[in-house]
């Protein structure tokens, strides 16, 4: 289920655009499931500090990532604007807590070009690809990458 | 087509119980071998298992099932006809031939190929089993068969004394289970019609008609039959019936001196159906009949008990008929229903969301301030009470007995131990104990394992055993049992038990453990489960592939359950599987622990104790202890093994629950208060996140809040795996 690549060139793709700890990201909208609001979380114990807990998200258990934390732009800072993206990655729901969502953009595949693997960053390791524009520049969480720290995760608990 | 397909859907699932009424009855014939009993009961069920298999798939053409089933039947009904002896030996090849056709009807079901080559080895090896000689089995075959085409172009002379051949006469006087059980006489009639001319003359039982029940049958049916066939063609189409109703049949030829029309009784007006019977016909006839075995006297030549001799009816044939029904009403079939599973899943979802609406209600409602003993809260108790009805229903729909899969079982261990060369002893306890069925689907692979484990490995060979002082036969116990809200299943095998120091040896060279490294026996014994260990020396083709038990481990994890391993060494070890008795709901009692909601099955919970301080003391830097009717017992404080807190609950004044574990040992869970009592939906944290220690899952509470459900049993295990060391740090 890798969303990053192999799509014809032609192909426009739609992407969720969000702040994260003060930079702009945005991520393939197609396992995104819904976005909704932050509420109360239960702790889980013994969970790494970049999971936050889990929510009810109408009946299913759904633990929540700070999405800061895990790209390593430090934990996120609480405000009644942010918002949970609940999204589907590798076969799990889980809830990607980001400062504010903001639009949603259009892009054809060919616009998406490679990383450039300069930096050592945390943050560059979730990252499929960067988008720019005449306005700015974007970069394409990647959520296979993500399901894999999830996965990672979930070896340590 | 479809209609076809879901009839053919049927027979399958009725062949699986059919297959299990089987090895249930060969279960028990073995029992009455060993005690040198005859239990003649037991084979007319085994055979009327095998027979109704054989006319269902007949039915669809599955030739194979067909074939095997009736040279099984065959020599089956040898046995039944006391003309074999049930031996130990015959006993085991009746087990391989059930064995084989379980097979067979897995191959049909699944619409695969049948071997040729091996059906055939199949069927020579038990029609060799024959007392009689193998062609006389492959003439009934084919005379069971096709009996239909024998007779079609037979047009008996009908009132014309002519050519005669052989008859039947038949008495058939229901009872009224017959048609409780929905047997229709005309039907049995109609099928008499298929074999050759019949009459049909009914006697009104005018004493019985006045007596006043409606539901005593009050007709009984005299039957003249002209046909060229065999009684047992005859008893074949009563099979069914037989067990419901008196049923003479007897030869009827010219000659035969032995008949007495008298018994009869028939009515006058009938004379003329039976004129031709009774008329002693011409010798030239009788030498025209085929059938050596029709044309002697019927009472030298029919087996014993097949048919009685009309003179004196009454002191034997009734006989059979109570023992037959008595075997109906405890194999009793009871009125079911076919679900789709789908459709029971849907609503155990659905109950478990009214289980949460239902505290959610009764929570707002008390926070609304609605006192004790009002209406509403008395009514509000009722609509508790239904739901917990409504949902320990559904749980029981969902529940199986474990019977299907200890059989099952049954049939590896036989192949097992055949492939293995050993004499293995299969003994299964607590058959009746229920499950849910999606835990029993799960528990096939790691039984598997386990019991090929304890056959091939557990086990010794009977010269290791003879020299062992044991006896060479060994034993594999396979049960299950409810203990304390849980279902465990345990194999225990009586072998050698493990070799630990070759296990050891084996976890070191493989590099599970440091070279250096001490352990305890129960620690050794537990190397098992790693991934990658494997201790036979030689890889066997049935296990030892060195994935086996780690693969177990894990599967019984992922049900909620745990493996635990018992061994003593020339004795034999235990694998016990301890499993949660189902899957979606449970009862807690709901606790805080500084500040964070908690619940803890109220099934491992012995009592709460709030204790005085005086009754704690600190066992060392880390651990207190609780002074409990003399005995210590050491605390748990949940606030530290889930890292919520660092100061002791005992320091905030909590309150301590008391559990035990496997064996028995007590411990005390520190949390700071208890809430409530109620019954909470199981909601898995591993399908979306993944196993937290020392959680078992999660559940929603009335306000919507999520809380975790306590895993005491690991709690357990973790403190009795750390023996001094603190708790903390093998938690952390």
């Amino acid at each position: 289920m890798s969303t990053d690549e192999v799509v014809p060139p032609s192909k426009k793709r739609e992407f969720l655009n969000f702040y994260v700890g003060g930079q702009e990201f945005c991520m393939d909208i197609m396992p995104v499931r819904e976005i909704c609001s932050w509420t109360n979380v239960t702790t889980l114990p013994h969970a790494p500090v970049d999971v936050l807990g889990v929510m009810n998200l109408r009946g299913a258990i759904v633990p929540i990532v700070d999405l800061s934390a895990r790209l390593g732009l430090g934990p996120c800072e609480r405000h009644e604007r942010n918002v949970i993206i609940i999204a589907m990655v590798s076969g799990q729901v889980v809830g990607l807590l980001v400062t504010a969502v903001s639009d949603i953009v259009e892009v054809g595949s060919d616009e998406i070009q490679p990383m450039p693997r300069i930096s050592c960053a945390e943050a560059s390791d979730f990252i499929a690809g960067i988008i720019s524009s005449r306005e700015h520049t974007l970069r394409v969480l990647s959520t296979d990458a993500l399901a894999a720290s999830m996965t990672a995760v979930r070896a340590v608990a | 087509m479809s209609s076809l397909n879901e009839i053919r859907q049927m027979f399958f699932v009725e062949c699986e119980e059919q297959l299990e009424q089987l090895t249930d009855g060969l279960d028990t014939l073995q029992e009455a071998v060993s005690d040198g009993e005859q239990d003649s009961e037991t084979v007319n069920t085994i055979f009327r298992a095998v027979h109704s298999i054989k006319g269902g798939a007949a039915s669809f053409s599955l030739d194979a099932i067909t074939r095997f089933a009736h040279i099984f039947e065959t020599i089956l009904d040898e046995v039944r006809g006391n003309q074999q002896e049930l031996t130990p030996d015959l006993l085991r090849e009746f087990y391989g031939a059930s064995d084989y056709l379980a097979e067979l009807v897995a191959q049909g079901a699944e619409g695969e190929e049948t071997d040729e080559a091996v059906l055939d080895e199949r069927t020579e090896r038990i029609a060799a089993l024959s007392a009689a000689d193998g062609d006389e089995g492959e003439t009934d075959f084919s005379e069971a068969f096709v009996p239909v085409s024998l007779d079609f172009g037979f047009e008996p002379p009908e009132g014309v004394e002519g050519p005669q051949s052989t008859g039947f006469s038949i008495r058939f006087v229901p009872t009224p289970e017959l048609y409780a059980n929905g047997h229709e006489p005309l039907h049995l009639f109609r099928e008499l019609e298929t074999l050759g001319s019949l009459t049909v003359e009914a006697v009104l039982d005018e004493a019985a008609a006045d007596e006043a029940d409606p539901a005593t049958p009050h007709l009984s049916w005299s039957l003249a039959l002209e046909a060229d066939c065999d009684e047992g063609q005859i008893r074949e189409i009563f099979e069914f019936a037989e067990p419901y109703a008196e049923l003479e049949i007897m030869a009827l030829e010219p000659a035969a001196p032995a008949f007495d029309l008298s018994a009869f009784e028939a009515p006058s007006d009938d004379e003329e159906g039976f004129v031709p019977f009774s008329d002693p016909g011409s010798d030239a006839d009788l030498g025209a009949e085929p059938s050596a075995e029709t044309s002697s006297p019927p009472i030298a030549d029919t087996p014993p008990g097949a048919a009685e001799p009309a003179a004196e009816p009454a002191p034997d044939a009734p006989k059979p008929a109570p023992e037959e029904k008595k075997s109906a009403a405890k194999a009793g079939p009871k009125a079911t229903v076919r679900v789709d599973l789908d459709l029971v899943d849907d609503l155990i979802n659905t109950v478990g969301e009214l289980v949460i609406t239902q505290s959610v209600v009764t929570q707002s409602i008390q926070e609304a301030g609605v006192q004790k003993g009002t209406r509403l809260a008395a009514s509000l108790e009722e609509f508790r009470n239904l739901t917990r009805h409504i949902q320990e229903g559904v749980m029981a729909i969902r529940a199986q007995s474990v019977k299907p899969l200890f059989q099952r079982m049954g049939r590896i261990v036989r192949e097992t131990a055949q492939i293995a060369g050993k004499d293995v002893r299969f003994v299964t306890t607590g058959e009746d104990t229920e499950v849910d069925r999606t835990v029993i689907e799960r528990l096939v692979d790691p039984l598997t394992h386990i019991l090929r484990n304890a056959i091939d490995h557990g086990l010794e060979t009977a010269e290791t055993r003879i020299a062992a002082g044991k006896e060479p036969q060994g034993t594999v116990t396979l049960s299950a049992a409810h203990r304390s809200g849980r279902v465990v299943i345990e194999v225990a095998d009586n072998g050698g038990g493990i070799n630990r120091e070759k296990v050891l040896a084996s976890a070191i060279s493989k590099g599970l453990v440091a070279e250096n490294a001490v352990l305890g026996p129960a620690e050794i014994d537990r190397l098992l489960f790693t991934p990658g260990f494997s201790t036979a020396s030689a890889v066997t083709s049935l296990s030892g592939r060195g994935v086996g038990m780690d693969v177990v481990n894990s599967e019984i994890k992922r049900l909620g359950g745990r493996v635990s391993i018992l061994s003593t060494p020339g004795q034999g070890s235990t694998i016990s599987i301890s499993l949660p008795l189902t899957l979606a709901v449970l009862d807690g009692m709901v606790v805080d622990v500084a500040g964070e909601t908690l619940v803890v099955p109220i099934s491992s919970i012995a009592e709460t104790i709030r204790p005085q301080r005086s009754q704690i003391e600190w066992a060392d830097r880390r651990t207190q202890m609780i002074n409990l009717r003399n005995i210590a017992v050491p605390i748990i404080d949940l606030g530290q093994v889930f890292g919520y807190s660092d100061v002791p609950a005992m320091d905030r004044d909590g309150v301590l629950l008391l559990v035990e574990d496997d064996q028995g040992a007590q411990r005390a869970l520190a949390v700071d208060s208890i809430h409530d009592q109620r019954q909470v939906v199981i909601k898995s944290l591993e399908s979306n996140y993944g196993h937290v220690p020392c959680v078992a899952a999660a559940t929603i509470l009335g306000d919507g809040r999520i809380a975790l459900i306590v895993d005491v049993d690991e709690i357990n295990h973790r403190a009795a795996a750390v023996g001094t060391v603190a708790s903390k740090e093998v938690l952390a």
